[in-house]
């Protein structure tokens, strides 16, 4: 009777235990911004891919020193002339509706991404004229000319894999309930409230993922992100202003991390588009040095960013792998800045300065106006709101833009579109043709010393002509509490689920 | 009185649709286009060039305004560009939040702006009529997102007593709901409450200046009787009418405060589609807001008919 008691309270203790040890987690992530529709095919927003960084797997992701690795491919292989990629698919793979991964699913994902109207992804992967399915694991892309950049291509929404059964079903409605092979599955979606995601019970690598809810809470005012991680309202935030770092490095509850980001911040000068192509400025290339001389980005980042981001001269970090490091940033130079101004004729010259109307973009705006005074440059501000200074950026209605890049992981991508002549963002109509032939040639070499050649007489060049200045390039920073563990940030800003556990 | 009635609802129709005209036309001089704003990074021309043909951003107009309008016959209101979701479900889906604020904001606003009017009146030129004046200016003055700031930094930050911002369904868990709700509420009713209380101040004043209520106190009744059920009531006539169209004004959405706290509601939806060029979403909400406004305007009138005997003959 003693002995049955016993057995019976030890059992009752032991699922007791099991039950606790069980116990829901949750992580509140605040995002900066509402994510756009939750479709990897139209996406189009950063805090969206933040998103299906927990949604929704890529054939390929990216490692911390942003080499590629593999997600739900295994591995690839190029032809020999690079006009083929031969990818080989992970086995066992599941979507969170229980269909099975396959060849045929790579397919029709990737030709959804190039194929669906208001596709986004279509610019990125278009140089794939046509997929092979191989076998139930392997997948050929082929493409018409070489093509570099499309691997880093897979490691973001391009690569992402959708389930067919569901997007054939769902059809332009698939983002209200979005189906593929990630860590978790999707619950609900409250439009500007919350995203609710639910751990997948059948996920690939499962044994790497310890939480069992994520909800994502867009919050666009930094100052109440941040008051909510502080009452502990949520457990990480994304996108802390540098600011606000000091405030959170005071509190024993909250941890920061950071990374420095693959974008870039600059000021982008008209040379050959409409009415701002009749400034000074685009004219001569001697005020543009003057401009770039007059500018301490040491200082800048000391006074707007509190020292926290990274000074930069190219569209690439100097912490990145293609950074010509043969060419830094440039110290200020104010007499030399005043003397190129007077050779060019000119003791003082105006120039129209369109600032996007964000508060920090402004405070840098004023810094920059307030250096390039002294060297006799005055930058006249036109704050103007986001939206409608791309409207005036296309059409040239600008001397001077101060414009950024949230920055991809293959350095063609931060500047074939601004820099080479047929760029689509390339707002100051820039146009060597020699840049072009290097730009073309480092797509179609794979070996990166290779291409690196290329983008070093890129660099010089560009450097030369000064279509664009580089500033700054900002870093990434995150609060969350201390009861989070196995954070790690990567240069593309997203936080990957795999390894968090909360306490 | 049931003529005066039919007479208000008939205008309605065409002053929704005049509103209309005019936010479908005050859209068109913001600038930028919906498509670029709304097409990534990138800005694909291809993604722009599709987005123009599938929201008829490239007809004229009027064509533009016809097609709308016969969706709207129709019951769609059409489709947010930004997240692909019909206009009519976010409204659904914003209206309560919103409608629950405002309703809180108000009962907040009479709970406050009443009693301080009638004291003020009642203890008129002493010490407790000119706090409550300073409590007035002060609540009329204070901009809301800073006092939004400040009190997310004490009951959030430091107390940590309520949640610094966010939205809980009713339905999901009440309490949570209310204690979400109650600081915005506050932020909203306390400047309500200051109008109200000089409205009712001035009401009560001229309403203590009456011989009925000189009849009442020279009958012998208790002072607070005189007060409370004689004066007060003819006082809040004009009251009530000033909350109903107050509260009118509370749906069209309290934009920064709803900013402040993320409160997933009218104000927050309209702020995102103007800054995104959702115009499909504006006009959707636009029209709603007038909608109820209109409505709660024609009860406002209706209450006062209702409250004062004199008005019904």
């Amino acid at each position: 009777m003693r002995i049955a008691r016993a057995i019976f309270l030890a059992g009752a203790a032991l699922a007791m235990l099991a039950s606790m040890a069980r116990a829901e987690t949750t992580l509140r992530i605040g995002l900066g911004e509402d994510p756009d529709a939750l479709d990897p095919t139209t996406a189009r927003t950063f805090v969206g891919r933040i998103v299906f960084a927990s949604l929704c797997d890529k054939l390929f992701d990216i490692g911390p020193h942003m080499e590629i690795v593999p997600q739900l491919a295994t591995g690839y292989r190029w032809a020999p002339d690079n006009k083929a990629l031969t990818i080989t698919l992970r086995q066992g793979v599941l979507f969170h509706d229980g269909e099975k991964m396959d060849a045929a699913a790579v397919k029709y994902s990737l030709e959804r991404h190039l194929k669906l109207p208001g596709s986004n992804r279509k610019g990125e992967i278009s140089a794939v004229t046509s997929i092979d399915v191989i076998d139930d694991h392997t997948v050929t892309l082929n493409l018409a000319t070489p093509f570099a950049p499309l691997l880093a291509q897979l490691t973001d929404r391009a690569g992402m894999v959708l389930s067919p059964k569901a997007a054939a079903a769902a059809g332009e409605k698939f983002s209200a309930h979005p189906v593929c092979a990630g860590p978790f599955k999707f619950v609900e979606r409250v439009a500007q409230d919350r995203i609710v995601l639910e751990r997948f019970d059948q996920y690939w690598d499962k044994d790497k993922i310890h939480l069992d809810r994520i909800i994502f809470l867009p919050i666009p005012d930094a100052s109440v992100r941040l008051a909510n991680l502080q009452s502990g309202g949520l457990d990480m935030i994304e996108r802390v202003a540098p600011s606000d770092l000091a405030q959170l490095k005071g509190n024993a509850k909250v941890k920061t991390a950071s990374i420095v980001e693959l974008g870039y911040q600059t000021i982008t000068l008209n040379l050959a588009n409409g009415p701002g192509a009749a400034s000074p400025l685009a004219k001569d290339p001697r005020i543009r040095e003057a401009l770039d001389l007059a500018l301490d980005r040491d200082a800048l980042n000391e006074v707007v960013f509190e020292g926290q981001f990274a000074p930069g001269n190219q569209w690439v970090p100097p912490t990145s792998p293609y950074y010509v490091k043969e060419l830094p940033p440039p110290k200020r130079d104010l007499a030399k800045a005043k003397r190129l101004l007077k050779e060019a004729g000119h003791s003082e010259i105006s120039v129209d300065f369109m600032v996007p109307n964000d508060s920090l973009q402004m405070q840098v705006a004023q810094v920059i106006q307030a250096m390039a005074k002294e060297a006799g440059i005055t930058l006249n501000i036109h704050a103007t709101e986001f939206a409608s200074s791309l409207n005036l950026a296309e059409k040239g209605e600008f001397d001077a833009y101060l414009f950024g890049w949230s920055g991809r992981i293959d350095p063609d991508a931060n500047l074939y579109n601004f820099l080479a002549c047929k760029g689509t963002l390339n707002y100051s109509h820039y146009c060597n043709g020699a840049v072009d032939r290097e730009i073309d040639a480092a797509r179609e070499v794979t070996d990166p010393a290779e291409r690196l050649k290329h983008y070093a007489k890129v660099a010089e060049q560009v450097l030369k002509d000064r279509p664009v200045l580089y500033l700054y390039h900002r870093q990434w920073i995150y609060g969350f509490t201390t009861r989070l563990t196995g954070f790690t940030p990567l240069p593309d800003g997203l936080i990957r689920p795999q390894g968090l556990m909360l306490h | 009185m049931l003529i005066y009635l039919l007479r208000r609802v008939a205008v309605i129709v065409p002053t929704l649709f005049f509103v209309s005209i005019l936010i479908f036309g005050l859209q068109q001089l913001l600038p930028g286009d919906p498509a670029l704003a709304l097409a990534g990074e990138e800005r694909d021309p291809s993604v722009i060039a599709h987005l123009h043909e599938k929201y008829h951003l490239d007809e004229p107009l009027p064509v533009r305004y016809a097609l709308w309008l016969g969706g709207v016959l129709q019951g769609d209101l059409g489709e947010s560009i930004r997240i692909n979701k019909p206009v009519l479900d976010l409204v659904l889906e914003k209206l309560p939040v919103t409608a629950e604020l405002a309703g809180l904001a108000i009962v907040i606003a009479l709970m406050i702006g009443i009693p301080a009017g009638v004291l003020s009146a009642v203890k008129n030129g002493t010490w407790v009529d000119y706090a409550a004046n300073v409590f007035a200016l002060w609540g009329l003055s204070t901009p809301n997102f800073w006092l939004g700031f400040l009190l997310i930094l004490l009951f959030s930050v430091h107390l940590g007593i309520l949640p610094a911002s966010g939205y809980v369904s009713p339905a999901e868990d009440l309490g949570q709901n209310l204690r979400s709700l109650i600081l915005p509420a506050f932020v909203l009713g306390n400047a309500i409450a200051a109008v109200m209380m000089r409205h009712t101040r001035s009401a009560m004043l001229q309403v203590l200046g009456m011989d009925y209520v000189r009849t009442a106190r020279a009958k012998g009744l208790a002072e607070r009787v005189v007060i409370l059920k004689h004066a007060l009531r003819n006082a809040l006539v004009p009251i009530v009418t000033l909350g109903a169209l107050e509260f009118g004004q509370l749906l069209s959405g309290a934009v920064l405060t709803e900013q402040v706290f993320t409160i997933p509601g009218f104000g927050k939806l309209i702020v995102d589609a103007v800054f995104n060029r959702d115009y499909a979403v504006v006009q959707g909400v636009v029209l709603c807001t007038a909608t109820a406004y209109i409505v709660l305007n024609l009860c406002a009138d209706l209450i006062y008919f209702l409250v004062n005997p004199r008005l019904r003959s």
